[in-house]
């Protein structure tokens, strides 16, 4: 049956996390965006602690356990639409400082997504103990972006240790400094093990904190999400057990592309996850850009036809539509997420149009808001230069239409470049 | 809970207006719009598939329940086929409906039955007016008290059937608030003008409308005594006419997508061309995104949610930019083949820029 009714768990934990949101973050937002690279400890520990509590906030949700479901049987899992709403939430709040949120983030993800029972146990239960620690994922090289399949980062085996040897540079690690030296962290590092095998040798190798070999060296200035850290880091001679490959360490047949499909499928669970983010940005400007509007005597007039309108209200009105059209998307394919039901398409398409929407709210609401919107008094311009990552990271809302374009037309990559 | 998943009488409804779209009202949708006519039998057929039957409780003839969901989801089906042709099937709805949702039981008695057991029969309704910035909530036809009747002076246009009508609701400005009147075929004042030519849904036929002191008996003003609220009716006419571009947008979609995949380009298939198939990903996000917006806002009319008229107004809102940007890129990935009255893209993009105009003129 279709319905649109929010979770009433998802609903109370929504009702908490906006405090959290307001007094935690929204409050914070101009100082870390002002003081780069400053740590907002007081969050990241009140968000270790209360998610320890809670349970709450690992991005992959727990697998279902047999014995429960006997028992919660007609409960059906709300697990990513869950984390959607918080991630909205708190980026409501400021998503430069979501962003460092405790826990495992995208390392974790891809943990969750192809590591073995052993491997999860082993990785993930840091992210469970007192102190706080941060996960992240190593994909992008400075000649290799969007272009996965272009990394160069190599892993060759030492038989004679039984260790995998970690040699490359990574580059745009989100949280790749708080994950190796601020913290007992691990990132999730992309190399590939036979450089002549093409996608088909890609693997992903769990490195962790205090890895010999091991160095971040450049924390990258950007226009905006300043909170976060973002990261290159340096493989040389990387020493890491065998045991911290992520799926098969044979290239069988080089025409399978199980590991880079690995890395595929962790990104259908997280895209919408992302575009959650950038529309809980969009959502802060919207209700602020009305409010302000409403403090200058502009009353939206919802209903009326579109030749009765204002040009501002028309505006507001075609922002409105767009964020919440981009977010049911999200919620579809988390949705699907739960209910274990592919959702490449679904994924895909609501980080296009969330891409779209978010970047465009906030550019409209500067330019309606004129000399007062472009003034560092409000927080709309923080939000315009945030709301910019969302049609990049995580796929850039090009690849997100190619990833698109091919599964509506039933093209495999080689068909549709 | 969120679902996105329609119930197993639900597929089954989505089913029998798909074939029935598919078998009937694709085929016959050139012919009718070059011609201004659909065939009764094609009519008829839609008709038979029961989906406003499905709508009335048993005491009025039918055999089933009002849901706004349900109606959206086989609407969009039948555009799918073809825009006039759905416009055609439904239009007993734009006069039973309100009837059913705003009408006086004694009303509900009285005028449902008749529609709804007999065979598909036009049943119309007059709400649009001849003016560029024509709002349903300020309405220059107006109805006046008078004694034991109301009278109504006014100039409607886009009344589809009005001259073959076996009834009709006209809507007018009463005491500034938008009331419904329940019309007989024949009645003093009311002249039927002359057919008009529009653009597109060419099969449907539409026509100008007159009331001149029409005077109308005051049970027939919809919902009795203290009338009616005009607004659930403004906003399931939103939802069903956003339903509507939905499904004309996915047939534009579908035919221009099958086509790049089919047609030749320096060696390759256009759509392997990102300027194309960039196109086509756009069209289908769109769609997605604005047939979610339209099931959300069906459930909130469905469920009665506070906000549901701003969500059946954003879903309009985003339905008319959407189909316009829809078959306008669909006669664009033909190219020129789009611009020939052979394929369907052009029919559907001179109908895809009506999506602004038409709501009023289907009720599902």
């Amino acid at each position: 049956m279709i319905e649109f009714e929010m979770p009433k768990p998802i609903a109370q934990q929504r009702y908490m996390l906006e405090t959290v949101a307001r007094e935690m973050m929204r409050s914070q937002s101009r100082y870390f965006d002002e003081n780069e690279h400053a740590i907002p400890w007081d969050y990241i520990n009140f968000m270790h602690q209360a998610m320890r509590a809670t349970g709450a906030g690992s991005l992959a949700p727990k697998e279902r356990k047999e014995k429960d479901e006997t028992k919660k049987k007609d409960r059906p899992p709300i697990g990513y639409q869950s984390l959607a709403f918080m991630l909205e939430m708190l980026s409501w709040g400021d998503v430069g400082i979501y962003l460092v949120t405790p826990g495992g983030g995208l390392g974790a993800a891809a943990i969750e997504a192809s590591g073995t029972a052993e491997q999860k146990e082993r990785f993930l239960q840091r992210f469970r103990q007192e102190k706080p620690s941060f996960g992240a994922m190593a994909m992008t090289e400075p000649q290799a972006g969007s272009d996965t399949s272009a990394i160069r980062a190599t892993a060759v085996l030492d038989k004679e240790t039984n260790e995998w040897i970690l040699n490359g540079e990574k580059i745009f690690v989100t949280t790749g400094q708080k994950s190796l030296e601020e913290s007992d962290g691990l990132v999730v590092v992309w190399a590939t093990i036979d450089p002549k095998a093409g996608r088909a040798g890609m693997r992903s190798f769990v490195v962790e904190a205090g890895t010999p070999g091991v160095k971040v060296t450049k924390l990258e200035h950007k226009m905006g999400i300043r909170a976060s850290d973002t990261a290159s880091i340096v493989l040389e001679n990387a020493r890491v057990p065998f045991g911290n490959i992520l799926g098969s360490p044979e290239v069988v047949d080089s025409r399978t592309t199980k590991g880079f499909k690995g890395a595929m499928a962790t990104f259908d669970a997280t895209r919408p996850l992302v575009s959650a983010t950038g529309i809980g940005v969009a959502r802060a400007t919207l209700e602020l850009l009305k409010e302000l509007l409403e403090q200058q005597g502009v009353e939206i007039r919802y209903g009326l036809p579109r030749q009765k309108l204002t040009n501002i209200e028309r505006e507001v009105i075609d922002m409105e539509l767009m964020l919440q059209s981009s977010w049911l998307l999200v919620i579809k394919a988390v949705w699907m997420a739960d209910n274990r039901k592919p959702n490449s398409l679904e994924s895909s398409m609501s980080k296009v149009r969330a891409g779209d929407a978010v970047t465009r709210i906030t550019q409209k609401a500067l330019e309606i808001m004129g000399p007062l919107g472009y003034t560092r008094d409000l927080l709309l311009e923080k939000w315009f230069r945030d709301a910019k990552i969302t049609d990049i990271y995580e796929g850039t809302g090009q690849i997100n239409r190619l990833v698109v374009a091919r599964n509506i037309l039933g093209y495999r990559g080689s068909e549709l470049r | 809970m969120y679902s996105f998943e329609p119930t197993e009488e639900q597929k089954m409804l989505i089913d029998s207006a798909q074939r029935y779209a598919n078998a009937d009202l694709r085929p016959a949708a050139h012919d009718a719009d070059e011609e201004g006519n659909i065939p009764n039998k094609i009519i008829e057929k839609g008709w038979e598939l029961g989906l406003l039957q499905a709508s009335i409780p048993e005491e009025y003839g039918g055999f089933g329940e009002y849901s706004s969901v349900t109606s959206v989801l086989a609407a969009e089906e039948l555009a799918w086929g073809d825009l006039a042709g759905a416009l055609a099937v439904l239009l007993p709805g734009l006069y039973a409906l309100p009837i059913l949702l705003e009408g006086s039981e004694e009303q509900k008695h009285e005028f449902l039955p008749v529609v709804i057991e007999a065979e598909w029969k036009p049943y119309t309704a007059a709400l649009l007016e001849p003016s560029f910035d024509f709002s349903p909530q300020e309405l220059m036809t107006i109805a006046k008290e008078n004694g034991d009747h109301y009278s109504i002076t006014g100039d409607k246009v886009y009344v589809p059937f009005a001259e073959q009508a076996e009834g009709m609701i006209v809507y007018a400005n009463l005491d500034d608030i938008t009331q419904g009147f329940i019309i007989p075929k024949q009645i003093a004042g009311l002249e039927i003008g002359e057919r008009q030519e529009l653009m597109g849904i060419n099969g449907l036929p539409v026509y100008k409308v007159s009331f001149n002191d029409v005077r109308v008996p005051k049970d027939h003003h919809l919902g009795g005594h203290s009338g009616h609220s005009e607004q659930k009716i403004v906003d399931i006419m939103r939802v069903t006419m956003a339903t509507l571009a939905v499904g004309m947008s996915r047939a534009a979609f579908e035919y221009s997508r099958d086509y790049a995949k089919d047609r030749d380009v320096f060696g390759v298939k256009v759509a392997q061309k990102q300027a194309i198939a960039f196109m086509l990903a756009e069209m289908a996000t769109d769609i997605e995104a604005i047939r979610l917006l339209t099931w959300e806002a069906a459930w909130k009319l469905d469920t009665n949610k506070e906000d549901a008229s701003k969500a059946a107004y954003l879903a309009i809102s985003g339905a008319m930019d959407m189909a316009m940007m829809v078959t306008d890129r669909a006669v664009q990935i033909l190219g020129g083949h789009g611009y020939i009255r052979e394929h369907p893209v052009e029919l559907w993009m001179r109908n895809g820029r009506g999506i602004a105009t038409f709501t009023g003129l289907a009720m599902a």
